[in-house]
């Protein structure tokens, strides 16, 4: 007993003593570091890893490009606030100089208020709360809770934004009189865009029918969902959520002979290229989203395909946004321009501080556009929030055709 | 009325599946004494060596259904031989932790190995269903073929326990260990044994889950096998008729709850009544009386 | 000290405490001295509350001899009362310190209530009915604070359960926000703070382990019927320790959330009682300086086990099994000596 006690104490000692000595030894920098935390194993793993493998693409093709060089490093945070700041820290003890957030929301708004602290720029790809960027009022009570985070990007849209711009094109559009909800209650994404999109369906005097909800425990059975929306004669279902339960409720739904048209949210991109999935469950349904991984143009088309090669997956929307992420950064170094010495090296040696405060002033020039594949001519305000114009999709025979 | 009929169809497809996996506990509880807590972990294999037999090898349901047992059944043979027998001695405690330590290891290995992109489970039952009513009311094949399922296993299980050998050892088992081996009985291999059945019913459990509710990924045994477990607690833990009338019961509870009281609330409410009926009879529903000896 | 106890006792009490010192002075003068790196030093104080957490547990599971696996439940209901306490009173206390240790006993005060609350009916139960009830609290209590709204402005607090808070006035803000949980925490625990409560924790501990009370505690534990039949008063008793566990779980929880930017309902589930289980298993039950050395180990295993990216947590886990296999398997026992106790914990009389 006392010697396995004395073999943990020394082994622990040991582990402390190592940890001190990581990162100690300096070298020349010869890249720009960019940290990412991010869930890559656990539940939500597959956000994590879609964002890694994208940002990983990105920044290959960026140092291919031979001007300024990055170097790209991801944590696993787990989806867990706790951890993710473990790894935020992890990857300050690398020496990261820009911070390309946390993957999810919760361990976002842990971590951009640890940026936020400590001056390193954050822009993430996909943490959509407006508890990250801080300074957003609450859609319900109109207080502004937390104070903003002057350093703190996002890629993808503010939850609420989503929320609002549903309840609106479904008024404009006239595509439902009879309204049903599914939300999942114990997530931040799914509650902030059902928040915004009730207050805003509210003023617009929809009528919302049948509100249920859902929670990571009981992400599997949606029968008592979708028969309250049945049994209340919604026409249309709004899914805020993701696509892996948005697949399950489309399954339910033509189990029991319900066929409402069903509107989903950005989360709802990636459905079609669900393994397994029958996409004519999906058939007529329709969603807001920046990016469709079908689309003709050059610039996605390459990006598909060269995830598809090195990951064997067709590339959802938090991939996208990663990948956008790594080149808007990009362009706001005005491709290195902005940190070149004279004798035309790269100042890679540059402080964390003082680049978070060039990338700033960049990312909020009245100037800076950036076209991507989540959006064309997309601008930053000093509140952090990205504008672009999200495409209103319908899935017809297993593609997405815009509406 | 039909409204109410369909929830409590839908509790009892739920409950049905619940009632599948808690056998399955039960069956290694009963006899090990030991809370498997990798049972769940188990489960998932199962269901994804069914997909992949299915999918990438294009063999019927049937033979990915004896796919996923042979597999799982070694699967937990190996599980018992490297992890749980050498901790024959050890307290109950150190078991399930331990089960917890295998618990982890298959959710990651998992994930290594098919990565966390849910698949869609293939739908064996090609959505037939029996529409009643004007489809007001509907029963899908899945849920009476789960059902079947339930009842065939439990009788099975308990004609083996009850009249064959093997069952009976099992038994001198679960009652004194060290007895049974004075009355040579390999205490050892009857515990294996009880391992493999417990994992082989864990296939058949994720093949019928994943029919039912076809997201896979590499968590997906983690919440229904606790919920199993409660179930089997509910039931009574150890009792395999209990097992059954625990997992229907939780289903037909967690629906109604969610139907008729509040979906944010539902999962509490489960709990809530299984606290309650706890209070009431502490072995649960079907459970023994365990007297107590000075 | 009492006479019929044993020096070694004694002894290994006060060595726990040298050794917690020593700690904290070592990892003090590293982190003033620039020693320690980030990652270290945002572990310090979530490691203080896991090892109050182990160490409460231990006393449910290794001196009461009762599983329980709803633990985190109390550490929930801890973080969230001391978080919404602490940013009540930001105003009102600008001393930081003070509002920790307001909070740090509002959050133990109610941890306890919902101790008693739980223990009346939890306590009526053996064995694994007991640890299943125990996990159906945690799950209850995850549900609520799942669905709980909490809210500030110039009139008070304004509380809402399951419908978010409408009207606040202008200039008051939402401290909890149902599933969002407490977004915008201030930070406010600090080394010292966790490392003071390590030591009162393990004041309480020894203190009812070695009275009367402890005594009667785990001659229950050994033979109920037994200590029963000499007068001793089984709920009061079992009341006693498992209050006690909850309340100090509360006063953890409290350390923890003012630790962290963010916190949620579901970061206190299952998973986590089970993680604070595993530390008191491994640790051995009823040995308090086990709970803390491994608490703090496995805590920190995960970050050191970075360097192996995406199979650290497969590594986690096989490190886990072969632990639990070295200290459990008697061929494998004996090579390292012998480790646990011969105790008569409650998990071997089922």
């Amino acid at each position: 007993m006392k010697k396995f006690a004395k073999v943990i104490a020394l082994l622990t000692v040991l582990m402390l003593a190592l940890t001190c000595f990581v990162g100690c030894g300096k070298e020349e920098a010869t890249a720009l570091k960019i940290g990412i935390t991010g869930p890559l194993t656990g539940g939500a793993a597959i956000y994590g890893n879609a964002v890694k493998n994208a940002a990983e693409i990105a920044v290959e093709e960026v140092n291919a490009l031979g001007k300024i060089q990055f170097e790209l490093k991801v944590e696993d945070d787990a989806h867990d606030a706790e951890k993710a700041v473990n790894a935020y820290n992890t990857l300050k003890d690398w020496d990261m100089q820009i911070f390309m957030g946390s993957v999810t929301s919760t361990p976002g708004t842990a971590t951009s208020k640890e940026a936020n602290n400590d001056g390193i720029f954050y822009l993430t790809p996909s943490a959509s709360s407006t508890d990250v960027l801080g300074g957003v009022a609450n859609a319900i009570t109109g207080t502004v809770d937390i104070a903003r985070k002057d350093n703190v990007f996002q890629m993808c849209f503010m939850d609420p934004n989503q929320g609002a711009a549903s309840a609106n094109y479904i008024s404009s559009q006239k595509l439902g009189t009879k309204i049903a909800v599914i939300y999942k209650n114990d997530d931040n994404y799914s509650t902030g865009i059902y928040n915004s999109f009730k207050a805003e369906a509210d003023k617009l005097k929809l009528d919302i029918v049948s509100t249920t909800t859902f929670t990571e425990d009981t992400k599997t059975d949606f029968s008592v969902q979708v028969a309250d929306a049945k049994a209340k004669g919604a026409d249309l279902v709004f899914l805020p959520m993701y696509y892996e339960s948005a697949a399950l409720i489309l399954k339910e739904a033509k189990d029991t002979n319900f066929a409402p048209k069903f509107f989903g949210v950005d989360g709802m991109d990636g459905i079609l290229s669900l393994e397994g999935f029958d996409k004519s469950l999906a058939e007529d349904v329709m969603l807001l989203t920046p990016f469709n991984a079908d689309a003709e143009d050059a610039t996605t088309k390459a990006f598909v395909a060269k995830y598809k090669e090195k990951f064997g997956e067709i590339p959802n929307q938090f991939a996208a946004d990663a990948y956008d992420c790594v080149y808007a950064i990009f362009a706001a170094l005005k491709e290195g321009d902005a940190l070149k010495n004279e004798d035309g090296s790269y100042n890679y040696g540059v402080s964390a501080e003082d680049l978070c405060k060039m990338l700033v002033e960049a990312f909020t020039a009245e100037d800076f556009t950036y076209t991507g594949l989540t959006g064309e001519n997309m601008t930053w305000g000093k509140d952090g929030a990205v504008t672009k114009t999200p495409k209103g999709m319908v899935i017809k025979n297993g593609v997405y055709v815009g509406m | 009325m039909l409204t109410f009929l369909n929830h409590f169809i839908n509790g009892i497809s739920l409950g049905s599946i619940y009632a599948i996996i808690a056998l399955g506990y039960t069956m290694v509880y009963g006899i090990a004494k030991m809370l498997n807590f990798a049972h769940g972990d188990v489960i998932m294999v199962g269901a994804y060596v069914c997909f992949f037999a299915v999918s990438a090898f294009n063999l019927p349901p049937v033979l990915g259904l004896l796919a996923a047992i042979v597999l799982c059944t070694l699967l937990g043979i190996i599980i018992e031989r490297l992890a749980y027998k050498p901790l024959r001695q050890a307290t109950s405690l150190a078991v399930l932790i331990t089960a917890i330590g295998v618990s982890y290891f298959l959710q990651n290995a998992a994930q290594l190995l098919w990565t966390s992109n849910p698949k869609i489970f293939p739908d064996f039952f090609g959505g037939i269903a029996i529409k009643m009513f004007d489809g007001q009311l509907i029963i899908t094949l899945g849920t009476l073929v789960t059902i079947a399922a339930c009842i065939i296993i439990m009788i099975a299980l308990t004609v083996f326990t009850g009249q064959t050998k093997m069952g009976k050892a099992m038994r001198a088992c679960s009652e004194d260990k060290g007895a049974a081996q004075l009355m040579g009985i390999n205490v050892n291999a009857t515990i294996s044994t009880t391992f493999a059945i417990g994992s082989a019913l864990a296939a058949v459990a994720g093949v019928l889950l994943c029919s039912a509710y076809p997201s896979l990924v590499p968590t997906t045994g983690s919440m229904p096998g606790i919920k199993a477990f409660t179930a089997a607690v509910f039931g009574g833990i150890g009792s395999i008729p209990g097992a059954l009338l625990g997992g229907i019961l939780l289903g037909v509870i967690e629906i109604f709850a969610g139907a008729y009281i509040s979906t944010q609330l539902s999962n509490a409410i489960v709990f809530l009544v299984l606290i309650i009926v706890l209070l009431v009879k502490p072995t649960g529903l079907l459970g023994k009386q365990i007297r107590e000896k000075v | 000290m009492k006479k019929f106890l044993t020096n070694k006792s004694t002894f290994s009490n006060y060595m726990t405490y040298a050794g917690v010192v020593i700690a904290f002075i070592i990892l003090t003068i590293m982190g003033e001295a620039g020693g320690l790196s980030s990652t270290m030093k945002g572990q310090l104080v979530p490691v203080c509350a896991y090892v109050v957490m182990a160490l409460s547990l231990n006393l449910t599971v290794g001196v009461m001899g009762e599983l329980s696996l709803g633990h985190a439940g109390f550490m929930s209901v801890g973080a969230f009362s001391g978080a919404v306490v602490a940013s009540a009173l930001q105003q009102a206390i600008p001393s930081d310190g003070i509002r920790l240790v307001i909070a740090m006993v509002v959050g133990a005060i109610l941890a306890g209530l919902v101790g008693i609350v739980i223990g009346v009916p939890v306590l009526r139960l053996r064995g694994d009915y007991l640890a299943i009830v125990t996990l159906a609290f945690g799950e209850i209590i995850k549900s609520i604070v799942t669905n709980l709204y909490i809210g500030i402005d110039a009139k008070g607090l304004h509380f809402s359960f399951l419908n978010p808070l409408e009207g606040l006035e202008a200039g008051g803000r939402m401290i909890m926000n149902g599933p969002m949980g407490i977004p915008g925490n201030t930070k406010i625990s600090t080394f010292t703070a966790g490392f003071i409560l390590i030591i009162i924790t393990l004041m309480i501990i020894f203190n009812l382990v070695n009275s009367r009370s402890g005594r009667a505690i785990m001659a229950l534990r050994d033979n109920r019927i037994a200590a029963e039949s000499v007068g001793i008063n089984a709920t009061k008793y079992k009341m006693m320790g498992f209050v006690t566990s909850a309340a100090l779980a509360g006063a953890a929880g409290t350390l923890f959330g003012m630790s962290q930017n963010a916190i949620i309902a579901s970061k206190f589930d299952f998973n986590t009682s089970i993680l604070v289980l595993v530390f008191v298993v491994l640790g051995g039950l009823g040995r308090m300086w086990g709970s803390i050395i491994a608490a703090a180990a496995l805590t920190i295993l995960p970050e050191l086990l970075r360097e192996f990216s995406e199979y650290r947590m497969l590594i986690y886990a096989i490190v886990l099994i072969l632990v639990m296999l070295i200290t459990n398997n008697p061929g494998l026992k004996n090579l390292f000596g012998k480790l646990i106790p011969r105790r008569k914990g409650a998990a071997e009389n089922e």
